[in-house]
């Protein structure tokens, strides 16, 4: 058990910290580490957790398949989604504790984490407890008959959408609550059960949810929480016999490594949302630059950086290039860094010390590489990850940090002069998450759009993220997608029946 | 029993309750006492104008309009819940004005509304259109917008249920209405008005004009300003509607009407079972639905221990007080399906057929109410009156048949084909039957197998379009195609 004390200690919030197994809290069988859960705004710890192991897996599975076996899968689907939209209720009822749990542990402005991240995570819940009694399948007028004797057979085709059954969902720290519900939203609604490892870095939001799950009325075993390490947890999970899926977010470099179990183990079903170095192309026949410039401000310092779809590389016309930087530089000023409880903070610390002292490794290396420092550069504060908003311009595409990922507070500005320069630069990258265009142009609105590499594409605007729109990558982005109707196909299996109605 | 709460009798424009310009009213009454309920105010073509120009106003101008279609789903599921909380106060209402068991009510059609909607508001964020490739010089997708403001009219044997059904795919669609409940049955539509205010849909969204069809009915089918219209009722009354549709603006009309649907029993049936089951849906609402097994068509081998286990079972069924839990049949919607219902009932014994069981007024208390016994009718054949023509009464004709082929033939002889039923263990034989039945919907080894997910509509004169499931969403939309041709850039890019 963990407690958040907050609002000078005028508040607080108990979130049990055990494995949750069967709507119950569970010791670990063989976990056998302690892991401190470390305040990234004042580097004081918050609580020890015990992690689960490798047994704690196997019980989780255990339970996740004897739930596929028990009500759950003889709930109608109205009635899965009438649970969904409960879930929803409750989180609504929340959001308070549910957004302060994930400012404190992750170290994000409660303005981000009340206003979007919560109503990201309830918007999911709701539009894929719409979707649970939507899932059809298809009936198929067989296109040729079967044989030569008897040319008029008839011969009845369709498919069910089955749900592939126990699925595990591997999350990363940089947004616990929301990307969780990408996957258990969809999940849940097309009825497969689930076990799920949080960031051991930032479970906490995840386990505060397992309360809310149990509350409304999930069947025993539908959801089940095992934190702990990649290495033990996770590998466990890529590489069981007994798991029909795996959904991943996180790096490039662990979601290749979980790939790669998955099918040196059983061939399990992988879905993978990666890393990112995506461009923003802005045209110099922008109507008002002063809106560009927030936009894509906003794309790269959202969440202090640590986003996987951050604009990582701002390609800026040539035309207006300076101005641009000058008007970026002014929007740094005005950016305020401080407590993440604080309503008038911005930008808070990075998530852990790791990233912190990767982050200002990848500066230095910009420094030494030769792009302009704008501002920034350095950490900020002696107390607590925080590093200030960091900018550099006259950027290359061969500089490293051009080319890889920084996961921090820090611009890259690069210029470009024609329409297919900048497209053929945008996509020289291993990478192909988001992408960004603006202009006032209708063609090269529609062809730049078409033409960058990426799984998606905003013109003019950015982080317009909704349930209803498909999420995720080309390249080494990643493969599936999260959200909207498509990402049902990644959560259900396609049965064919084939029948021959010959009396 | 729990008092009663009427609800406010008015017209219903702009959230707003109001007298109808000619201030003239309506009765209703209760079909167990033949008593007055209350008096209705009674619309006409003005009210109707207003009505619409309400519904105009709030699709081009209001909030409905602008919100997000996450936000209109938001408030369909609202309405839903309201309609579960008042479930009790809906049901209780719904067998006061029609006189179908309180059971029924509160079991099926409440139930059934509030399902219907639940269902359908899942749907409002989720009505996507397609992109088509063209080639790289063209970007081409459809957008799926809202047809406009609908007129929907509802039929009196399910007054509240069917109401539902047609709301949840207009709203849906991000639509705006104007409804005329059927004058018989007005009081569940008028309670429904508060619940959708409570429920947050914006002014003008939902309109309600009660009235008759002559008057309101017309005016609507006629209206240059509606641009759909959706009608369950008599075929006769649909034809009168697609005429004024027709003669006016063309408005796109879906009917779902009358029926004459067949129950095929074959010979590898558990004779006990098809009984026990026929039983319990058989005279469903006194068998006042268009979709009622009214031929039953039971194969020559097991014919006899059919007719004799099916009589047993239904001589159990109870007629009278709708609001007594154990009572099966109520009382018919009026005096005038009551004389009908009489009518056809006298036409079978002068036409020759044998009044099996029952065969006339059922005499229930002191005597008042509209109620018939439930009567079967045998030795019949095909060309009979009561064979052909839909009685909308406690009225089944049992007819044997000796083989497959002959028993599709006679099954799919009527200018009807809504809803058939088909009772088998061969696999086979149930599918090769199904792809043969002329019917819009075919209930293997069940019967009124109707879900909000599962489309519900009629073939040949049973109707046009479908109510029910993501295809009844479609009929409230328009597909606009726009392409973008972007050859220009290529020239530019060189």
């Amino acid at each position: 058990m963990i407690t958040l004390n907050y609002d000078n200690n005028k508040k607080s919030i108990s979130i049990p910290t055990k494995i949750f197994i069967n709507n119950e809290w569970v010791d670990s069988i063989d976990g056998n580490e302690n892991f401190s859960l470390i305040n990234p705004t004042n580097e004081e710890c918050l609580g020890i957790i015990g992690l689960g192991g490798r047994k704690d897996v196997d019980r989780a599975v255990e339970a996740a398949r004897s739930a596929m076996r028990g009500k759950w899968s003889t709930m109608a689907p109205l009635d899965r989604g009438i649970l969904l939209n409960k879930l929803a209720d409750k989180l609504e009822e929340k959001r308070e504790e549910m957004a302060t749990i994930e400012s404190i542990n992750v170290g994000k402005p409660i303005g981000e984490s009340f206003v979007y991240d919560l109503k990201q995570s309830i918007t999911f819940l709701r539009y894929f407890a719409g979707w649970a009694d939507k899932i059809t399948g298809r009936t198929i007028p067989i296109s040729s008959s079967p044989d030569t004797s008897t040319p008029t057979r008839q011969v009845l085709a369709y498919t069910k959408q089955v749900p592939l059954g126990v699925c595990a969902l591997i999350l990363p720290w940089n947004f616990p609550l929301q990307l969780l519900m990408f996957k258990l939203a969809p999940a849940l609604a097309a009825g497969n059960t689930v076990i799920i490892k949080p960031s051991e870095f930032t479970p906490l939001s995840t386990f505060y949810l397992a309360q809310l799950i149990k509350e409304v009325g999930f069947p025993a075993g539908v959801v089940n929480i095992v934190c702990g390490l990649g290495s033990v947890v996770g590998d466990a999970m890529s590489s069981h016999m007994k798991i029909n899926k795996i959904g991943f977010t996180g790096s490039t470099k662990v979601g290749k490594m979980v790939q790669n179990s998955a099918t040196n183990s059983n061939l399990k079903h992988c879905s993978l949302e990666l890393g990112g170095k995506s461009p923003i192309i802005i045209f110099n026949d922008v109507e008002n630059l002063d809106l560009v410039v927030i936009h894509s401000f906003h794309g790269l310092f959202w969440n202090a950086g640590q986003c996987c779809s951050a604009a990582s590389r701002i390609y800026v016309q040539s035309e207006i290039y300076d101005q641009y930087v000058e008007k970026i530089k002014k929007q740094v000023e005005l950016r305020v860094l401080g407590d993440p409880l604080n309503k008038d903070t911005h930008q808070g610390p990075q998530v852990n010390k790791n990233q912190f002292e990767s982050i200002l490794r990848y500066i230095e290396i910009g420094k030494r590489e030769g792009a302009t420092l704008v501002c920034g550069g350095k950490r900020f504060g002696n107390k607590g990850y925080y590093i200030e908003p960091t900018v550099f311009s006259n950027v290359t595409d061969v500089m490293t940090i051009a080319r890889e990922e920084i996961f921090g507070p820090v611009m890259s500005i690069l210029k470009f002069d024609t329409v297919q320069e900048v497209i053929d630069r945008a996509n020289d990258s291993e990478f192909g998450l988001v992408g960004a265009v603006f202009t006032k142009d209708i063609n090269k609105s529609i062809i730049v759009s078409d033409q960058v590499q990426s799984g998606l594409v905003w013109v003019n605007s950015f982080n317009i993220i909704d349930p209803s729109i498909p999420w995720g990558g080309f390249k080494s982005s990643g493969k599936g997608r999260d959200a909207s109707e498509y990402c049902l196909s990644v959560w259900t299996e396609t049965k064919t029946t084939v029948l021959d109605v010959k009396l | 029993m729990s008092k009663i709460l009427l609800p406010n009798t008015k017209l219903f424009i702009n959230n707003e309750w109001v007298e109808s310009i000619s201030g003239k009213k309506f009765k209703t009454f209760n079909p167990v006492n033949e008593e007055l309920i209350c008096e209705v105010s009674e619309g006409d073509k003005a009210d109707v104008d207003i009505a619409v120009k309400a519904a105009r106003n709030a699709l081009e101008n209001g909030e409905w309009g602008k919100m997000t279609s996450e936000d209109r789903g938001r408030i369909i599921l609202k309405f839903a819940n309201l309609i579960e909380k008042h479930k009790d106060n809906l049901a209780i209402l719904e067998t006061l004005d029609n006189g179908k068991p309180l059971t029924a009510s509160k079991g099926y059609d409440i139930t059934q509304s509030e399902k219907t909607l639940r269902y359908f508001g899942g749907w409002a964020d989720k009505i996507q259109g397609k992109t088509i490739p063209i080639s790289n010089e063209y970007t081409s997708m459809t957008r799926h917008e809202p047809i406009g403001v609908v007129a929907l009219i509802v039929a009196w044997n399910y007054p509240c249920m069917l109401l539902c059904w047609k709301l949840g795919p207009a709203l849906a669609a991000g639509c705006t209405i104007v409804a005329k409940p059927s004058e018989f049955t007005p009081l569940t539509a008028l309670y429904l008005c508060d619940l959708i205010k409570e429920a947050g849909f914006p002014p003008g969204v939902f309109n309600l004009v009660n009235g008759f069809g002559s008057t309101v009915g017309n005016a609507l089918s006629h209206h240059m300003d509606i641009d759909k219209i959706s009608f369950t009722g008599s075929t006769i009354t649909g034809r009168l509607i697609m005429e004024g549709a027709a003669k006016s603006n063309l408005k796109p009309v879906t009917l779902e009407l009358g029926g004459k649907s067949p129950n095929i029993f074959f010979n590898d049936c558990d004779v006990n079972h098809i009984a026990k089951c026929a039983k319990d849906y058989v005279f469903s609402n006194s068998m006042q639905s268009c979709c009622a097994p009214t031929r039953f068509f039971v194969q020559e081998n097991i014919y006899e221990a059919f007719l004799q286990i099916f009589t047993e079972k239904i001589k159990q069924l109870k007629v009278g007080d709708p609001y007594d839990n154990d009572t099966h049949l109520g009382p018919l919607v009026s005096k005038q399906q009551h004389d009908r219902v009489l009518g056809y009932i006298e036409k079978g014994k002068s036409e020759g057929a044998t009044c099996h069981l029952g065969g006339g007024n059922y005499h229930h208390a002191d005597g008042k109410g509209y109620f018939v016994q439930p009567t079967i009718f045998t030795n019949v054949t095909d060309n009979m009156t009561i064979c052909k023509e839909e009685i909308f009464g406690p009225v089944v004709v049992i007819l044997p048949f000796k083989t497959v082929d002959e028993v599709i033939k006679r099954a799919n002889d009527s200018t009807y084909g809504l809803a058939a039923g088909i009772w088998t263990k061969d696999i086979s034989l149930a599918l090769n039957v199904s792809n043969k039945l002329k019917s819009g919907s075919v209930w293997i080894n069940e019967y009124y197998s109707i879900m909000p997910s599962i489309p519900f509509g009629g073939y040949k004169q049973s109707g046009i379009g479908r109510d029910l499931s993501e295809y009844a969403i479609q009929s409230y939309l328009s597909i606009k195609a726009v392409t973008i041709s972007h050859k220009t850039l290529y020239a530019q890019q060189n």
